[in-house]
């Protein structure tokens, strides 16, 4: 287990290099500093859980990975690859928007509120980026997108558009539609915040299922059992800074800092 | 408590009515008996106010068209004659063919102006801007007048290099932009401006969690509006192009002030020399019904298209027509029926 340690330089490990390393990542939007030097790396295969309050820049940092957010200091690689930039001969040169398309096709994201394409039944939401971006043919696609669906239990739903789907449903062909790209990292944007209590467990069911298969997350969330559960290292942060991280049955059970004792308190 | 039997509500009994009040909450949502209560039989809400308005306008509106049929001045057998006049038909389809390439230029020109106006580059985003100032803020009959006199303006078209003497080609203004070349161009444009403001809008109104998930599916910014956000947007934008469209066929209209040939220029043209003015106007107001009608059917059509996904049924004039029967009918012959019923 390599827990993250912040504030001081990453170790990359003997074998490969992290699936994602980020380096002192500074974040401002105006005035306000929203992270304020985070570092940390997530090796293949690992489940990272983020939890915090709110603002505390733990969505900003995941969006920062899938560069829907530049940063404006530092460094962040994904499976290597610096974000936003190629760099050669020591120079740093700003990516195109379609090299940013390109790079982001490695990092699946799903979001709080789902953002399922509403014209689009389920089926389609799945195939649509391999059919338009990886330029798969259709009937691939579609075989691929009915096994995506069945995996997250959905199957039945394929040509439901998303109005017609509950919460939870709508959050697993999110997931599915992800899963789609074949990414190598998958980020979780608060993905059960905005379900009814009841749906909840689906969600959870299916990201285990998928944490399981060896797939390398980041999660957002403020699911304290699911991150001590399934999460290989817990990250707790606070005013843009990595207060906390390291095995979760430590850091969720017997936090070292004040600060994350006072959160956790809260919530639970 | 004596049963005056004109109450349907106390035909029912009285015991089992005061019955969930009494019992304890749980079992007192269930009936005790086990028996599901019969439907709410209550006298509806009288509209008398509805049945005055309506006979008011059905006694005006006969009497209003009673004497427009008894006019002698309607001269309803020269409606008759112009009606399928070769005239008239030629004019009709010059002015169908005025609003089908002004609004296809427009809608084009207008999602390229959009777009300009969202852009990033200001440069572009402040041309998109002036360029609707000025198209969207003069009168179209100036900017149709404009364009028919643009000869008087810029006698000459030369492409060239500037500020030289360099000539590639030159042209006559008045050979290039014919007459109706400028009623296209005056009512395309015009059209542009606005309907830049529409596709706005109708971008606008697309969520931007759509953008962000396209982008981390890895899709470029093109790809992204034309496959995620435009289709979205159209559900926005169809119904005010709608109008759009029926507000231009009747705008081609203006177009008899420059170059002539559509539906108003030729009964315009015929009603000067007859002086049929009434009986001719109503030729032309026909067509421009036929012709407004038959545009909202595929509006409908792209509406639903569009629509997909979004879920939300809207009253059709039907169901609104039984609605409105139903609120102000008498009470059913099966009501009044069990009523006498519960009297007996």
């Amino acid at each position: 287990m390599t827990a993250t340690i912040p504030q001081s330089a990453p170790v990359a490990p003997v074998g490969e290099r992290p699936m994602v390393d980020a380096v002192d990542v500074h974040k401002r939007f105006g005035n306000l500093e929203v992270l304020k030097g985070i570092t940390m790396s997530v090796e293949r295969g690992q489940v990272v859980c983020l939890l915090g309050p709110s603002g505390s820049g733990k969505s900003t940092f995941l969006r920062c990975i899938n560069h829907l957010e530049q940063i404006d200091a530092g460094m962040i690689r994904v499976a290597g690859e610096t974000v936003g930039y190629r760099e050669r001969n020591g120079k740093l040169y700003e990516l195109r928007e379609r090299e940013v398309a390109a790079q982001r096709r490695k990092v699946g994201m799903v979001f709080q509120r789902f953002n399922l394409f509403p014209h689009m039944t389920a089926l389609e939401n799945v195939i649509e980026a391999p059919t338009q971006v990886a330029g798969r043919s259709k009937a691939d696609a579609r075989a691929q997108g009915l096994r995506l669906l069945a995996q997250v239990g959905l199957a039945e739903k394929a040509d439901t558009y998303p109005a017609q789907l509950s919460g939870g449903q709508q959050q697993r062909v999110a997931i599915a539609r992800a899963l789609a790209m074949e990414p190598e990292v998958m980020l979780f944007d608060e993905p059960t915040s905005a379900l009814d209590p009841e749906l909840v467990g689906d969600v959870l069911d299916v990201m285990r299922g998928l944490a399981e298969s060896g797939m390398t997350m980041i999660v957002v969330t403020h699911e304290i059992g699911f991150a001590r559960e399934v999460g290989d290292v817990a990250v707790f942060m606070d005013g843009g800074v990595v207060v906390e991280a390291g095995d979760p049955a430590q850091v969720l059970v017997d936090p070292r800092e004040e600060r994350t004792r006072a959160f956790l308190s809260k919530v639970l | 408590m004596t049963p005056s039997g004109t109450l349907p509500t106390e035909s029912t009994n009285p015991m089992t009515a005061t019955q969930p009040s009494s019992t304890a909450a749980p079992e007192g949502l269930r009936n005790p008996s086990g028996a599901r209560p019969g439907p709410i039989e209550a006298v509806p809400v009288r509209h008398p106010g509805r049945w005055i308005a309506a006979v008011l306008v059905l006694v005006l509106g006969i009497g209003a068209i009673a004497s427009i049929l008894q006019n002698p001045n309607l001269d309803l057998p020269t409606v008759a004659e112009y009606l399928f006049k070769p005239l008239t038909i030629n004019g009709v389809l010059i002015t169908i063919w005025l609003t089908v390439a002004s609004m296809i230029m427009g809608v084009f020109g207008g999602i390229v102006v959009a777009v300009m106006r969202l852009s990033a580059n200001p440069v572009l985003s402040v041309a998109a801007m002036l360029f609707i100032w000025v198209f969207r803020g003069t009168p179209l009959l100036l900017q149709l007048i404009f364009w028919g006199f643009i000869g008087a303006f810029i006698p000459k078209i030369v492409i060239g290099i500037p500020f030289t003497s360099v000539e590639f080609w030159s042209f006559t203004t008045s050979d290039l932009i014919p007459a109706t070349v400028a009623a296209l161009l005056a009512l395309g444009l015009n059209e542009m401006a606005y309907a830049a403001e529409i596709v706005r809008a109708g971008i606008q109104s697309v969520d931007h969690g759509q953008t962000e998930a396209a982008h981390s599916l890895g899709m470029s910014p093109a790809k992204t509006l034309r496959r995620v956000v435009l289709p979205q947007a159209m559900r926005v934008i169809i119904p005010p192009m709608g109008n759009e469209t029926i507000t231009m066929l009747k705008s081609t209209s203006l177009v008899a002030i420059v170059a002539g040939d559509d539906l108003m220029s030729n009964i315009r043209e015929a009603y000067t020399q007859n002086y049929k003015i009434i009986p001719l106007l109503i030729v032309a107001a026909i067509w421009y019904l036929v012709l407004t009608s038959i545009l909202s059917i595929p509006q409908m059509w792209l509406e639903r298209r569009y629509g997909r996904g979004f879920t939300g049924a809207r009253p059709t004039i039907g169901s609104r027509v039984s609605t409105f029967t139903q609120s102000i009918a008498l009470p059913s012959r099966e009501s009044r029926a069990s009523k006498k019923e519960s009297a007996s």
